[in-house]
This record gives structure tokens, sequence and C-alpha cells, in this order.
């Protein structure tokens, strides 16, 4: 789809075609996905009752047309729940897409960073030590800026560190972290500990609460800002190195902040929720195919439909079957076959073109 | 104004060159010549910084117009952005291109002649219509160092006309310093006031384009025999010199 071949536009329209109206549609999506998500659940309740209740907690008043259980269903159980999915899915994205520009590599993600394999290694090793809470979502997220360190310091040679090395030693770290993920398992009690690390580490925002968004929301929501103002210098990075150097950027510096960002949301992420994925892979393929390449639009892009997308799969794992589907599965299992069938697309389009 | 003095790049035991003094100054503009693998883009890359010189110095200007060769993977952005981008980075970290920055990109693209590709896609576009896209983009930073490596290395003979057109221009206002590597001597006569020709790491010909560019210099910087023939009887009274290689003669020399 080629929205801005047309002829030229002025004012609105031409927001529009430059990919402002798929922006509405995502953003549009992201909210009924989360509305959806709210009442849907072992006790369903009408959309109407819960954006009474969403009202009601700041200007009391209405009709108070619903019982208390049902309002604690809403902003206890299933509101922080959906507010972390919708975080974890627009950070994960939008770090994906900057991490896709920025290495010029449809094939990068989070993940390859080693920073979730880094904070994997810290909330199993916490769960291993008896630590719940502050002390998992605390040692998952040093790990996980340990692993980003460690990648920087191998990858760097004379103050300087160039992609392939990064992506490198990304899988190496990585490689190394799941090998101590696997030894904590290894040693872990049968009984107790390792049914608790494997659920964790498949993904769940099913223990989500205020508190947990309250500590989780801070990192990943200044990675969430920080790539959306970056997002026009992710555009004059991805032209590589020599080439945005010539502009009198400082490369080096400017990549490594993007790491950092990214590491913020993988951390945060990672500590409220486990392994969540697949979403930072494939959400940026689906938005590059709809609003086209330009990281001024595309870093929103992937980051309203990634949020809406983990809403969604959220819903499926607590609606689908009578015990919850951990999160990991099910992004994995529909994410590979429609990362499947967009690169099938890509490449018939490309040959046909 | 960028130069080197006294650089030297070695890899391993093998130097690529040493001992070089070069410096383009505003209002200049010079060509590089060297066979293939003689490190033209090497010396344009150890020039604008992007590598390390394992000996000597260089100065340049933080901001430069630079004109890679063409790569094998280009971004799909769009024309306009991509020439948008020159404009941008001065501005800091957070900056995004403005309504004036591309007006800027749109002046630049039409003074090359490019402004029906304004909204095309740059990895569609064929090898010469990108480079002179990166030219656009080069003058769009408004940068008064130009390094241009092989910049009309995928140009038609009417797109090498636009080329040495707009190099002239810059030469002439006397606010730019230039410099580009080629494999056409003829585009060196041209426009270039100064010449170097690569022949060996510190084996080289640095001098003003007319004096440099003989048959035999060329003849030896290329192994093959060189003609320059002079066409004198154009309207406007001027006179070009072709640079004529003899192929297919060089076994019989």
């Amino acid at each position: 789809m080629d929205l801005s071949a047309a002829t030229p536009a002025t004012g609105i329209w031409r927001r529009l075609e430059g990919g402002g109206l798929w922006l509405a549609v995502f953003a549009f999506l992201l909210l009924a996905a989360m509305l959806a998500g709210i009442c849907m659940g072992r006790l369903s309740i009408a959309p109407a009752a819960v954006l009474d209740i969403i009202m009601t907690q700041w200007w009391p008043g209405g009709s108070h047309d619903w019982t208390k259980l049902q309002e604690s269903i809403v902003v206890l159980v299933r509101a922080p729940r959906i507010v972390i999915a919708a975080l974890s899915g627009i950070g994960m994205a939008m770090a994906g897409a900057a991490l896709q520009g920025l290495f010029r590599n449809p094939l990068v993600s989070p993940d390859i960073l080693g920073i979730t394999a880094g904070a994997a290694f810290g909330g199993a090793l916490a769960i291993l030590l008896g630590g719940s809470g502050m002390v998992l979502i605390g040692l998952a997220f040093a790990l996980g800026i340990a692993a980003l360190v460690l990648v920087g310091l191998l990858s760097r040679v004379d103050g300087r560190s160039d992609t392939m090395t990064v992506v490198l030693a990304g899988i190496v770290v990585g490689a190394m972290f799941t090998a101590f993920v696997s030894l904590v398992q290894f040693v872990a009690d049968p009984d107790s500990t390792l049914p608790a690390i494997v659920g964790w580490l498949m993904g769940s925002f099913a223990a989500t609460t205020w508190t947990r968004v309250a500590i989780a929301t801070p990192p990943i929501l200044i990675g969430i800002l920080g790539l959306l103002m970056l997002r026009f210098r992710v555009n004059i990075l991805s032209l590589g190195e020599d080439e945005a150097q010539s502009f009198g950027i400082s490369v080096q510096r400017e990549r490594w902040i993007i790491f950092l960002l990214s590491t913020l949301i993988a951390g945060g992420v990672v500590s409220v929720a486990g392994i969540v994925g697949w979403v930072g892979l494939v959400i940026p393929h689906a938005a590059r195919l709809l609003v086209g390449p330009d990281h001024r639009i595309l870093i929103p892009a992937a980051g309203l439909l990634g949020g809406a997308y983990l809403v969604m799969i959220d819903t499926v794992a607590r609606n689908a079957t009578a015990a919850e589907i951990p999160l990991g599965v099910l992004t994995a299992a529909i994410g590979a076959p429609v990362f499947a069938i967009l690169l099938r697309r890509v490449y018939v389009s490309g040959i046909r073109a | 104004m960028i130069r080197m003095s006294d650089a030297g790049l070695r890899y391993g035991p093998r130097w690529i060159f040493r001992h070089l003094d070069f410096a383009a100054e505003v209002g200049r503009c010079i060509a590089i010549l060297g066979p293939n693998g003689r490190g033209k883009t090497t010396l344009v890359r150890n020039l604008l910084g992007f590598l390390a010189l394992s000996e000597g110095s260089r100065s340049a200007p933080g901001i430069v117009g630079y004109v890679p060769q063409v790569s094998s993977a280009p971004v799909s952005y769009r024309v306009r952005t991509m020439v948008a981008m020159g404009r941008v980075a001065q501005r800091g970290l957070f900056a995004a291109p403005t309504r004036s920055d591309h007006q800027i990109a749109d002046e630049m693209l039409e003074r090359i002649g490019l402004t029906a590709l304004a909204q095309q896609r740059f990895d569609l576009l064929s090898g010469g219509e990108r480079q002179l896209v990166l030219l656009a983009r080069a003058l769009a930073t408004g940068a008064a160092t130009l390094v241009l490596d092989e910049p009309a290395s995928a140009l038609d003979l009417r797109n090498q006309d636009r080329f040495l057109t707009v190099i002239e221009s810059l030469r002439a206002d006397g606010q730019h310093a230039i410099v580009f590597t080629t494999h056409l001597p003829q585009h060196a006569s041209a426009v270039a006031d100064h010449t170097l020709l690569l022949f060996g790491a510190e084996d080289r010909i640095f001098g003003p384009t007319s004096e440099v560019m003989s048959e035999a210099n060329l003849a030896r910087l290329y192994g093959i025999p060189v003609r320059i023939v002079a066409i004198d009887d154009l309207p406007a009274g001027q006179t070009i010199r072709g640079v004529v290689p003899l192929f297919g003669t060089a076994g019989a020399a």
C-alpha cells in the first residue's frame, strides 16, 4: 500500500497520508482491546458498567449500577493487568522497531542484546532464593542492565563498537545467561521453586497488582518516551555509521542511548511478566508493512499496535481455557505463523515488483 | 577546509599510504585518481575520520557533505526524507525536519533535477539516481566541505554533465572546499583545480590538474596507453581536453 504516492495534498490530509490515519486506527484498536480485556473474564462485565466504574474512581457519582465484586475485579484485578500488558506491548514493539532500524537488520529484537536472558536469570535466581515482589523485580532488572554492560564491554574495541560485534556479543551474553537460568532450574526444588520459575519464565501478567505496576512503569515509560523523542534520530542512525558521522553525529554515544532505553523497557517488562517473546520482532514488521519504514511514524505505530496485540493476547490467555495459558507460549504460537505470512508476502511482492 | 598532515595508514605490515600531506582549501576542488584497490576510498574515510590514521594528523569540520559509494543495502525512506536528513543533524538529538528543512530539500532536488523523484522510495531507484540523491543530501547539509567518493560512477553522460555543472558552480562560488575520487580523468580535467594521482603508498603526484594530467602520468597510473585530445572548434570558443584510453593496445605497447 503506497499512501504518499498520490497527488500532493496539504494540511490534515497530508498528515493522514503520511501514516497519521494508521496511528488513529491503531490507537482505536488499543483502546478497544483494553476495554474488551477488562470486560471479558470468568465473570464478564458489561462495557457500560466498566466505563462507569472507571469514571467513578475520579468523579464519584454516576449510576452505581454494579456490585462491589465487579468493582474490585475491574479496579484491582483486571485494570492493573491490562495497563501493564499495554505498556509492555508498546515498549517491546517500540524497542524492536528502533533496534531493527539501528542494526539495519530485520531479525533484531530486544532479546538480541542479551537483556531478556539477563533479566530472566535475575528473576529465576530471586525465586530460587525465595524472593518475590520487589526482590524479583529488582534482581531481574539489575541483571538485565548487567547483561547490557557486558555486551558493551565485550564489543568495545578502541572506544567504539561496530554493529555486527554488538549483535554477536549479545548472542554470547544471552547464551551465557540462558545457561545460568538452566543451572538455577537444575538446582531448584522440583516441588516448590521449580514450577514457580518455569511458570514465571513462560511469561504471565497474572500476578500483576498496582504495586507492581508502580515499580515497572517508570523504566518502561522512560524508555517509551525516550524512543519517541529520538525517532527521527533512528532514521539517521539507520543510514550506517559513516553517513551518520558525516552529519556530525556521535554515532557511538547515540547508539548506546537507544540500547539503554531498550534495556529499560525490556528489563521492566521481564521483571513483571517474565519472558514475553516475539512482540518486539513481529509487531515492528507488521507496522512497517502498513506505515512504511520511516521511524517517525513507524515507532509510534509499532508501539500502539504492540500494545493492542499484547492486550488481546493476554485476554485470550485468560479466557481461552479454564487454566491460564502462559503468555510466552501464545505470543510464539501466534507470532511465528503471523511472521511467516508477513515474510512470505513481503518476499512475494518483492519478487513480483 | 579539510586536511591531513604527514598521514599514514597501515594494515599489518603493509602501508596503504604514508607521509601524505593533503589539504583542500575553501574555493578549491581537488580530484583523486588511482587504480582499483589503490586506497582511494580508504583515504577518503581517513580524511573524514571514519577510520583512524596509523600516523600523522587530520582536521575536518564536524559536518561534511559526504557522498558515499553506492551501498548494496540501501534504506527504503522516501527521497525527500533522505535529503532532509542532511539538515537535521546540526540541531541536536531530538530534532526532526521542519517545513523549512523540507523546502531546502526540495530546492536541492530541483537544483539537481530530481524533483520528479521526491516521493519515490530510495531503495527502488537506479544506482545513478541514488548517487544524485546523495549529492542533493550533501548539498542540503549546507556544509562548506564536500567529500564525494566516486560520486559519478553510475551516472549516464547527461547526468555526468549535470553533476559536473553542480560541482563547477560550487567551486565558482568560492565558499566550498570539494574533494572527489573518480575513475574518469576527464571529470578531473573538467572541474578540479588540483589533482592527486595515487601510484603507490608513497609514490604520488599532486599538482594543478592541467600539469598533472599528462598522457605519460595517466598511462603510468592505469597501465594502459592514453591519449589526450584537444577539441577547440566549439562555438563558445573554449577548449575541451578529452582523455581517450587506448583499449586493446596495452599488450602491444
